[in-house]
């Protein structure tokens, strides 16, 4: 029964984000952020995001918080993935995103725009990690849902 | 002198699963055991051959089904030496959550006033620690925690300075599933007994381990769940003094649990009865009672002295390993099945999900313990649990899936 699959899915370029996340830290000027936890193991994450209301453009995001390394990755992965891009591009992404987690197969073109994050794809097949590979996306809907509900 | 053989296993032949599993290592029996082929089979023996509703049975199937329960009373009656005369203390429920709430919903408002204290431990287990958070709540008590050391030792003057005359109920552990330690529940229930406080005991961890004798340790009530003792999921246990039973309220209300029922009002049956609202899970109570048997047979100290060696083992090949850093005691001989521990800079799950793809299954997370966690400043650790059909081979998979954690992680 021996599988190894839940090893193979700690690749380089997970390893790499969950050691050196580019986008792990406080973000002084925020405007908005969001607490997301993952009550079953206890995680936390506080994701941040500097929003430009008139371009409705991410110009910053980052995170903090403690999770394990495909929490930590994925979060990282993220927030790669939204800097710079406009809101409903972000909105986009995380429908993409929280599909393939889900089990929805990606086209080519998905798969390109998910970039590394596509990785997270066969974590679909093990229930007890999708929380873990979702959380920095989940916490990013909230912030999404919250900033509309207020408009 | 150890005479016990921990490479050699003749118990695993006894549970399916395992033999079936060669290459499995399981180190999670605290989260729940496994079952030996005899309670297996009782179960589709019961299904097969004596199905029928159990009580008020007026026939020969029925009868003999009530006649299967209350055997199965007497057997855990004497099983926690509670005395096979007390069987009718026995109250079946479905497991450890619920007879704690039995205690903390219906017992505990005929004690608790405004003002008065509960006393339960930093190690309790969430399923004996929201119900008196909510009994307190309810009663305008306080919860107030017995804190150990970081052996998980709790002293005698942490005892006396918390445990006084506005205690009304003491409730504890008797072993911690995530320190593996057990309580000096015997001095509790004293000093509980002193202040005119009830003492209640979450045994959850301890019968699968120990021999367990609620006289010697003095409570008052006791609980534990049938799955982590080789028997079916669904069964659950409280053992409590008659006379406390007797004047308690019931929890549940519905059939079987009356004598005689008017338009307004309702006669209780006395105990067990009276707390065993609806019909029971009388097949899984049946297969419980032949997993007390089989536990009987090979016999608590026997599988006491066959985990003490394992836990040695494990401590050892564990201390080895420079990135393991263990929660509680560092004395493997004050575990009983429970060994906790972390990997320096990896995430608990990050750490089970790399064993899971070797077929090493351990715990990760906060084990249903939070309070403690964040008292000994962590959020959450991994945790290996043996059961005497364990044996060496298991622990150094463990041992070598650690060491590949540790490879990939570069710790
Ligand atoms: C110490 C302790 N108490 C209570 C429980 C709850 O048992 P159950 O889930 O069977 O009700 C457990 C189970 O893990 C436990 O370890």
């Amino acid at each position: 029964m021996s599988n190894g699959s839940t090893s193979s899915i700690y690749s380089a370029a997970l390893m790499d984000h969950n050691a050196h996340p580019d986008y792990r830290y406080e973000l002084e000027d925020a405007t908005h952020s969001h607490d997301g936890i993952n009550a079953s193991c206890g995680d936390e994450l506080t994701l941040y995001l500097r929003i430009d209301d008139e371009n409705d453009i991410i110009e910053e995001a980052s995170f903090t918080g403690h999770g394990c390394a495909i929490s930590q990755a994925s979060a990282d992965m993220m927030a790669g993935l939204i800097e710079g891009e406009s809101v409903d591009e972000a909105k986009r992404l995380l429908g993409l995103f929280i599909g393939m987690i889900q089990g929805n197969e990606l086209s080519e073109d998905d798969i390109e725009d998910l970039d590394e994050a596509a990785e997270l794809q066969s974590i679909s097949r093990m229930p007890a990690r999708v929380k873990c590979a979702e959380l920095a996306w989940r916490t990013l809907n909230g912030i999404l849902t919250e900033r509309e509900t207020e408009k | 002198m150890s005479s016990i053989d921990i490479t050699s296993n003749p118990y695993k032949k006894d549970f399916p699963l395992l033999a079936s599993m060669p290459d499995l290592a399981f180190l999670d029996s605290a989260a729940t055991a496994q079952r030996p082929a005899c309670v297996i089979e009782a179960l589709d023996h019961f299904y097969k051959t004596m199905n029928a509703n159990p009580l008020r049975g007026l026939y020969e199937l029925s009868i003999e089904v009530t006649e299967a329960i209350d055997s199965t009373r007497k057997s855990i009656a004497r099983f926690i030496g509670a005395g096979e005369e007390n069987a009718r203390d026995i109250i079946f429920n479905r497991n450890a959550s619920e007879a704690l709430n039995i205690v903390a919903q219906a017992f505990a408002p005929t004690v608790l006033e405004e003002g008065d204290e509960v006393c339960i431990t930093i190690m309790e287990h969430h399923s004996n620690l929201i119900p008196w958070q909510q009994a307190c709540k309810k009663a305008g008590a306080k919860l107030v925690y017995l804190y150990c050391d970081k052996n998980g030792f709790i002293s005698d003057e942490e005892m006396q300075a918390k445990i006084g005359p506005k205690t009304k109920i003491v409730s504890a552990a008797h072993v911690s599933n995530v320190l593996g330690v057990t309580n000096p529940i015997a001095r509790m229930a004293q000093l509980a007994h002193e202040n005119g406080a009830y003492m209640v005991v979450d045994g959850a961890q301890s019968v699968p381990h120990m021999p367990v004798d609620v006289t010697e340790l003095g409570c008052d009530f006791f609980a534990f769940s049938g799955h982590k003792v080789f028997g079916p999921f669904g069964v659950g246990v409280l053992w409590g003094k008659h006379e406390l039973l007797e004047s308690m309220p019931p929890f549940l209300t519905g059939g079987e649990m009356i004598d005689y029922v008017s338009e307004q009002d309702a006669v209780w049956s006395p105990p067990p009865e009276k707390f065993e609202a609806g019909t029971q899970d009388a097949a899984g109570i049946y297969a419980t009672g032949v997993a007390i048997d089989y536990a009987e047979k090979v016999g608590l100290a026997a599988m006491e002295q066959r985990e003490r060696e394992l836990m040695r083992y494990l401590a050892e090949r564990m201390d080895a390993l420079k990135f393991i850093e263990v929660v509680g005691p560092a004395d493997p001989d004050a575990r009983s099945g429970a060994y906790s521990f972390n990997v320096t800079g990896v995430h608990p799950h990050d750490v089970s999900g790399i064993l899971s793809g070797e077929n090493i299954a351990i715990r990760a997370g906060h084990h249903c313990a939070q309070p403690l966690l964040l008292f000994l400043g962590m959020h959450t650790c991994c945790r290996a649990s043996v059961a005497f059909y364990n044996d060496a081979s298991d622990i150094d998979k463990l041992v070598e899936g650690l060491e590949l954690v540790g490879r990939m992680f570069n710790v």
